[in-house]
């Protein structure tokens, strides 16, 4: 059995040394340890559910070694990650079920799965009005731009359903501020285990670029020249007004497909806006952060990124 | 209207419960291409029925949520459908009840198509979205602020010959955002045919 072990903080960036070590798996049962977990964002929850699917795919159930953090426990129910992980994985160790929901004041919205087009409804229906508070309230939003949270979350979700192919899944989260950011944040996290986005451009766009297609350049014709394989003009606007949205509010958006990874990265980020040769992982996986709004004055005394700064809340549960 | 256009119907599409008639579910939000195609084939449905000129009210009061997908559907390829020789009928459309929240999407997919549309702000006020030229919108203006106007009043107004406001209204007309009087040759406000109808 090949044992991977996962990050102590498992979110976009470090997700990275899983895919390689799944990649190095060969078709081996996996054991993944998640027992130094210490943090865990809505992107590390997704990806871990979808490292399970492909462990999977070797022909034998992987086992989850769980987080031995009573808090990363508590923050892994609420978010109802067991209702979804316990399908995919053999789980060692105590799982602790959260309410989630409504039930929980620090989650934006809890794992769901996106499965059809009836699934985003449903979505919309549960971050309404939640979702208006806490962007108004908390990242001091003015209230339409709280509307346009939810259209942002419509259109990733149906990045799912027309390009993968396939079901996803999307959680979105709080935090009061994160290692880059002194700041109250929004966190969103899409991931589907599809054909990606060189899978989803390549019969309509592949031939021009010849040799150099590939996951780079896929994603690169989506998210910058906002390519879809539909030949209707009206496509490919969603993309685009993420991008256009997220850029307002000083947040990052980034997309990892295949073996690449594309963002918009604002200056409080040290990200490469593209990495190419990253550890093959199938489908694509959007990640997404929302900082608050500055108060008049604040802007010009906030140093890019925090030195020193921690993650509040327990486990990635970002309480108050 | 007794000088008026000819028999112009009003219709009002109150989009949050037409929305849970089309898509057979209990959701009042336009999001998702599959939603914004299933109104749009139900507006399209009634109004072919009407049979006649009309006047069509798009309520986006008690909407929620609009996406870029399903305002793409729903508001720029309906506009693109009557605007299309072979329309199923002559229909003008104007929005209504639309908030700041619903504007992005609504006037991106108008630009995306470089289509243009006429929304109610207030009762009896109107303004343009999408693509308008600077001496479309001034012409456009004119006629909403008379109710009715033909070249020789577009003309006076913007101080144009009557040639170019006659070819300026052509264009609002073929662009739906203003109506052309069957017999006496003026142009509505659609803004105006809607207080007059209601």
């Amino acid at each position: 059995m090949k044992v991977i072990a996962i990050p102590p903080s498992l979110e976009e960036r470090s997700f990275d040394s899983v895919a390689r070590a799944l990649v190095e798996a060969e078709g081996e049962r996996v054991l993944f340890d998640a027992r130094p977990v210490r943090w865990v964002d809505p992107y590390g929850m997704l990806v871990l559910l979808a490292a399970a699917e492909v462990a999977a795919r070797a022909g034998e159930r992987p086992v989850l070694q769980l987080p031995t953090s009573a808090d990363v426990l508590s923050y892994l129910g609420r978010m109802r990650f067991f209702d979804h992980a316990e399908e995919l994985f053999e789980m060692h160790g105590t799982v602790r079920r959260g309410r989630g929901g409504d039930g929980a004041s620090d989650v934006l919205l809890e794992i769901t799965p996106i499965r059809s087009y009836q699934d985003i409804h449903q979505v919309l229906d549960r971050v309404n009005g939640r979702a208006l508070a806490i962007l108004t309230s908390q990242l001091h939003y003015p209230p339409h731009e709280g509307f346009q949270f939810g259209t942002m979350l419509s259109e990733v979700c149906q990045n799912i359903l027309e390009h993968a192919q396939a079901p996803g899944w999307v959680a979105t989260q709080t935090y009061s501020r994160i290692p880059a950011l002194d700041r109250r944040v929004v966190k969103i996290g899409v991931v589907d285990l599809g054909i990606g986005f060189k899978g989803s451009l390549a019969s309509a766009h592949a031939a021009r670029y010849g040799d150099r297609w590939g996951d780079a350049t896929a994603l690169e014709a989506a998210f910058i020249h906002g390519l879809t394989r539909f030949h209707d003009p009206g496509r490919g606007q969603g993309l685009k007004q993420i991008r256009k949205q997220v850029g307002r509010w000083g947040g990052k958006v980034s997309i990892r497909s295949g073996t690449a990874r594309i963002a918009d990265v604002p200056p409080w980020d040290d990200s490469p806006p593209l990495e190419e040769r990253l550890p093959a992982f199938p489908g694509s996986q959007i990640g997404i952060v929302l900082p608050a709004r500055l108060e008049r004055g604040a802007a010009a005394g906030e140093a890019r990124g925090v030195a020193g700064a921690t993650r509040s809340g327990r486990g990635g549960g970002g309480r108050e | 209207m007794s000088d008026g256009p000819g028999h112009v119907v009003p219709f009002r599409f109150e989009l949050s419960s037409l929305v849970e008639r089309s898509v057979a579910s209990l959701y009042s939000h336009l999001v998702t291409r599959p939603t914004g195609q299933a109104l749009r084939l139900g507006i399209e449905s009634q109004i072919g029925e009407i049979g006649s000129t009309c006047l069509s009210v798009l309520d986006f009061a008690q909407v929620a949520f609009v996406d870029y997908s399903c305002a793409d559907e729903t508001v720029a390829k309906l506009i693109q459908r009557f605007l299309a020789d072979d329309r199923p009928a002559d229909a003008y459309f104007v929005v209504r009840g639309m908030a700041e929240h619903h504007r992005e999407p609504i006037d991106a997919v108008l630009e995306r198509h470089g289509l243009a549309l006429v929304a109610e702000t207030e009762p009896g006020t109107g303004m343009l979205l999408g693509v308008v030229s600077e001496a479309e919108r001034a012409a456009w203006s004119v006629v909403e602020r008379l109710g009715r106007a033909d070249s020789t009043d577009v003309a006076g107004a913007l101080g144009i010959p009557v040639a170019e406001a006659a070819g300026l209204l052509g264009s609002l007309v073929r662009r739906r955002i203003a109506l052309r009087g069957r017999r006496n040759g003026y142009h509505y406000s659609l803004i105006s045919l809607l207080a007059a109808t209601s």
